[in-house]
């Protein structure tokens, strides 16, 4: 019996030491990604302190200045795009809805999680749940870097 | 309720929405042309100016430029600078006895703290041969949240060698502006050594923070002496509609959110309330809201329809506002420079110029007309 345990404990110790150092090459931190229903609530509150006052109340944005997010082709065409701008910021020109912007939209300074809430929310507001977007995981915005 | 008062009330609740079209300011037929000084700054916030000519620029990311004889450089990081949001490096001012009072004051939203986030600091450096050394806090907002918004911050001296700072509410409305125990939504006042005047107007009031010398601000990003009277003024960013022009005075109350002009961002109101007796009125709102930044008088004759006006600059809009003033209020108003980008910064220089922090441009140098 004892040498059972002990046995148990020494094969456990081994695949433990094992996985651990197979996993610290591609090391990820642990998260817990949050059901769409909840994300899409913490992004509101995101997007009500770091968005609304240049893209406005229903994403409709100020035409020339600040593109809209309602209904935005930019958006769905331009999925990587749209997080990494919310990640990292976007400057130039770029065409909305047949629109042409040219501004400067600086890093706002959120954790990746909160770029995921927002960007769930987004899309799943102001006429873009018809298009039916994959849920932006935090896994995904943790993936982008800035080049 | 008869057909007419509804009728009324229809076309009232019309107007209300048709005034995010701003009706009220003029385009010129020719506008001023401007030259860019340098470019290497995302967000220029901050500017003074040396007697010299030469000038301290802050970028909202935390670094500090020196610009002389057309040469750039970068004479500091700030440290524990919070960069988000709103938040980041903020004004610089240059004392005004300068260099016999070798200091330059900054402010910015900073981690110092033992909560996680930010709040509004104070800090002073010295400055000579073209390097800053010996930067210390000399205040510092508490307690830090994490919130992105409303950390103010410009500075000003008076004639009396005041300095005076703003701070924003920190995204805590019904917490901050209206309570003198705590920081945010206040306009302060120092002596040169960031000590507290005595003669403050809350000094000898318990648990009052000493340094508040105004409060029920929201977020104040502009602020000037004028040139004249030696007053200090402001502008803060109101809500939706409801940007204000105030003129501080010692321990008055500018009403924020009890009394404003403006609505929330969707559409909702949190007040009804316009004035009370014991509140002040603002100088000058802005309905629509131009989200304004930056703030100066011009005194130089070097633009003849600008002297004795106020330029500020839109965010939103992103122009430069000529305001046209007289001690009854604006009397018109004109965009500037229009659609250059989001205007953050102005300022006179000693040689008269305007120059203009604009976000993605740079500095730009505003050209009189031949």
């Amino acid at each position: 019996m004892k040498f059972l345990i002990v046995f148990i404990v020494v094969v456990f110790s081994f695949e433990y030491l094992f996985f651990e150092s197979e996993n610290s090459s591609t090391y990820l931190p642990i998260t817990q990604e949050k059901n769409l229903q909840q994300s899409i609530k913490d992004g509101e509150g995101v997007y009500a302190e770091f968005c609304m006052r240049c893209h406005l109340a229903q994403g409709e944005g100020v035409e020339g200045i600040y593109p809209p997010l309602a209904n935005s082709n930019w958006l769905s065409e331009k999925r990587t795009e749209s997080i990494k701008s919310v990640k990292y910021g976007l400057k130039g020109e770029i065409e909305v809805n047949g629109e042409t912007y040219n501004n400067n939209m600086t890093s706002m300074g959120l954790t990746d999680r909160e770029v995921a809430d927002v960007m769930n929310y987004i899309m799943n507001n102001f006429g873009n749940e018809k298009k039916g977007f994959k849920q932006v995981s935090l896994r995904e915005v943790s993936s982008l870097s800035e080049d | 309720m008869s057909t007419k008062i509804a009728t009324l009330l229809f076309f009232c609740i019309s107007l209300i929405a048709c005034a995010q079209e701003d009706t009220t300011i003029k385009t010129l037929d020719k506008d001023y042309d401007y030259e860019v000084i340098f470019d290497n700054i995302e967000i220029p916030w901050g500017m003074d100016f040396f007697g010299d000519g030469s000038l301290l620029i802050t970028s909202k990311e935390g670094q500090v430029f020196y610009h002389k004889d057309g040469e750039t450089t970068k004479v500091a990081d700030i440290p524990n600078v919070y960069n988000r949001g709103q938040g980041g490096l903020l004004d610089v001012k240059i004392h005004p006895e300068y260099p016999q009072k070798p200091w330059i004051y900054f402010t910015h939203a900073s981690t110092q703290g033992d909560e996680e986030g930010g709040h509004t600091a104070l800090v002073r450096a010295d400055f000579a041969d073209g390097k800053l050394s010996n930067l210390q806090t000399l205040y510092k907002a508490s307690p830090n949240t994490t919130k992105g918004v409303h950390f103010g911050s410009r500075l000003e001296f008076d004639r009396d060698g005041f300095l005076y700072m703003s701070i924003g509410e920190r995204g805590a409305r019904d917490v901050n502006p209206q309570d003198i125990t705590r920081d945010g939504g206040k306009i302060y006042r120092f002596h040169e050594d960031g000590t507290i005047p005595e003669d403050n107007p809350f000094y000898d009031q318990e648990e009052a923070k000493k340094a508040i010398y105004s409060y029920g601000h929201r977020n104040p990003q502009g602020m000037e002496i004028h040139p004249e009277t030696g007053e200090i003024w402001i502008h803060e960013h109101g809500p939706r509609g409801g940007d204000e022009i105030n003129i501080i005075k010692k321990g008055e109350n500018y009403g924020w959110p009890v009394i404003s002009y403006g609505i929330n961002y969707d559409g909702t109101e949190f007040t009804d309330e316009t004035s009370r007796p014991n509140m002040q009125q603002p100088f000058y709102y802005w309905v629509p809201s131009i989200a304004p930044s930056g703030m100066t008088f011009v005194t130089s004759d070097k633009y003849p329809n600008l002297k004795g006006n106020i330029l500020a600059g839109s965010l939103k809009f992103q122009y430069l506002e000529h305001l046209q003033i007289d001690e009854s209020g604006v009397q018109k108003r004109e965009k500037l420079l229009d659609k250059i980008g989001r205007v953050r910064s102005v300022k006179q220089g000693p040689d008269g110029f305007i120059y203009v922090g604009v976000e993605g441009v740079g500095l730009v140098k505003m050209l009189p007309k031949s």
